[in-house]
């Protein structure tokens, strides 16, 4: 492992930074948005903001898959485990997840059979090992793990097993995307576009941002030097008048993404009319099913699922963060109510959350983060 | 779950195709790399790992990068990495 130095050198960071300034219409506000709840993180972590002048401010998007699930979903999948003999599977990253009534840790402390798995193919092998049981994977995450789910529901398929479902609820970002620039409460002037996401859809579905809001968009990965680099490059088509669909991570994200996995997620599963995200309210065209042919995999048809909708709790204000309207120390519960140790909201529970980057990165309250941030 | 973690392919499986041996900071995991079958990667070669499957091919120096962003987030990587460690797909 060597040439890391490369991604996070401070002299090549400086540089940018100063090319960076100097492309700033004097007067001009600049609002980018990185939809990725990883940039999130790396932008916290290293200080990124403090590298850039006073006139950009960097708004946090919904890219973090954890936050957007809404309390039903949580309170189905819950009511779904405990259903006879039913095994309920899931990535660790939903275990803290605040449903009406608790998270699964909750509910397996009641004694429902939920288990972490690492991969939905950890699921397929527990459903091998119990024939007798019937085992659910929670399915969650954007275009990144929806191939996963896809190859396991086709690998169940050629396996002929009949205890294995999934409870599906993947969601697609473009749909998130064109509801933030629709919403009147946020005029943004450009976006950094989700690095592993586009592995997957590559970044031709970028193309109606930049043709019909005409905003450009770059494509990011997730080092220091990549973000800085990407903010350039989106400084730079503001400034020339263009706005384009740009790839900054071309050395890992193809022009096109990636078919197989493309071709897997299009067999399996199709999109709903519309779906619920925590904070943004129901979106259309938003989120995956299973697909008819696949009707023995989809735990939605195999069980009775009580799709009860559940407002978010009061005090919170995930969603205002998710669409970037707040900023999360501006969130009336953020760092007194609402702790990673007892979240109120997803976007304190998972790490990739905004919220949970800011607190993790020593902005505890809103009184030391206004007086981080008092010039 | 949304953490990419790259690993090195060490071999395939003789009698699925579909599955990889990689090792992912010294620990060896069996993963699926059905997803690259367009152009699988050889041994010797980098992947990025999404639960439990390769993503896509990159180079070493990007799989150096890529390890150093998660060795910066901490908890929710160690817990990636645990959760890694206890997986058995084969």
């Amino acid at each position: 492992m060597r040439f890391v130095d490369e991604f996070r050198d401070a002299g090549k960071a400086h540089a940018l930074s100063a090319k960076i300034t100097a492309l700033c219409e004097p007067g001009r506000q600049y609002k980018l948005m990185e939809v990725c709840g990883g940039h999130t993180h790396t932008i916290y972590k290293h200080g990124l903001e403090d590298y850039l002048p006073e006139q950009i401010t960097l708004v946090h998007g919904p890219g973090c898959p954890v936050c957007v699930i809404p309390m039903g979903r949580v309170d189905d999948a819950i009511a779904l485990a405990a259903e006879p003999d039913v095994i309920m599977t899931s990535f660790g990253d939903m275990m803290r997840v605040p449903g009406s009534r608790g998270s699964f840790f909750d509910a397996k402390a009641r004694g429902t059979d939920i288990r972490m798995v690492y991969s939905p193919l950890d699921s397929l092998k527990i459903a091998r090992k119990n024939p007798g049981k019937r085992i659910v994977f929670m399915a969650i995450g954007f275009e990144t793990t929806a191939p996963s789910t896809a190859m396991t529901m086709l690998r169940a398929a050629a396996e002929g097993l009949a205890n294995f479902s999934v409870f599906c609820n993947h969601v697609t970002i473009i749909p998130a995307i064109k509801a933030i620039l629709d919403s009147p409460d946020l005029r943004l002037d450009g976006f950094l576009g989700p690095g592993h996401v586009s592995t997957v859809i590559g970044c031709r579905p970028y193309e109606f941002i930049a043709r019909d809001y005409g905003k450009p968009v770059v494509v990011a990965g997730f080092e220091p030097l990549d973000i800085l680099q990407s903010i350039y490059m989106l400084m730079l088509q503001l400034a020339q008048g263009r706005s384009e669909v740009e790839n900054q991570y071309s050395r890992v994200v193809p022009w096109d993404g990636n078919v197989v996995a493309l071709r897997a997620i299009g067999e399996t599963m199709e999109l709903r009319p519309y779906f619920e995200w925590r904070g943004l309210g129901f979106i259309s065209h938003s989120a995956l099913k299973v697909r008819e042919q696949y009707a023995k995999f989809d735990a939605e048809l195999l069980f009775s699922v009580p799709g009860v909708r559940v407002a978010d709790p009061k005090a919170c204000q995930c969603g205002e963060v998710l669409k970037g309207v707040l900023k999360p120390w501006e969130c009336k519960v953020f760092g007194t109510a609402c702790t990673p140790e007892t979240p109120i909201g997803t976007c304190m529970v998972s790490p990739e959350g905004a919220c949970a980057a800011y607190y993790n990165y020593g902005r505890l309250t809103r009184q030391r983060v206004r007086e981080a941030i008092r010039p | 779950m949304c953490l990419g973690i790259p690993g090195e392919v060490i071999e395939f499986l003789p009698d699925q195709p579909d599955l990889a041996r990689v090792d992912v900071s010294g620990v060896r995991r069996v993963i699926n790399v059905g997803l690259l079958s367009d152009d699988p990667p050889r041994p010797g070669e980098w992947v990025l790992i999404h639960v439990g499957f390769a993503l896509s091919k990159i180079d070493e120096n990007e799989a150096a990068a890529a390890m150093q962003f998660l060795e910066g987030i901490g908890q929710a990587y160690d817990d990636e990495l645990a959760a890694l460690q206890e997986s058995r797909i084969e």
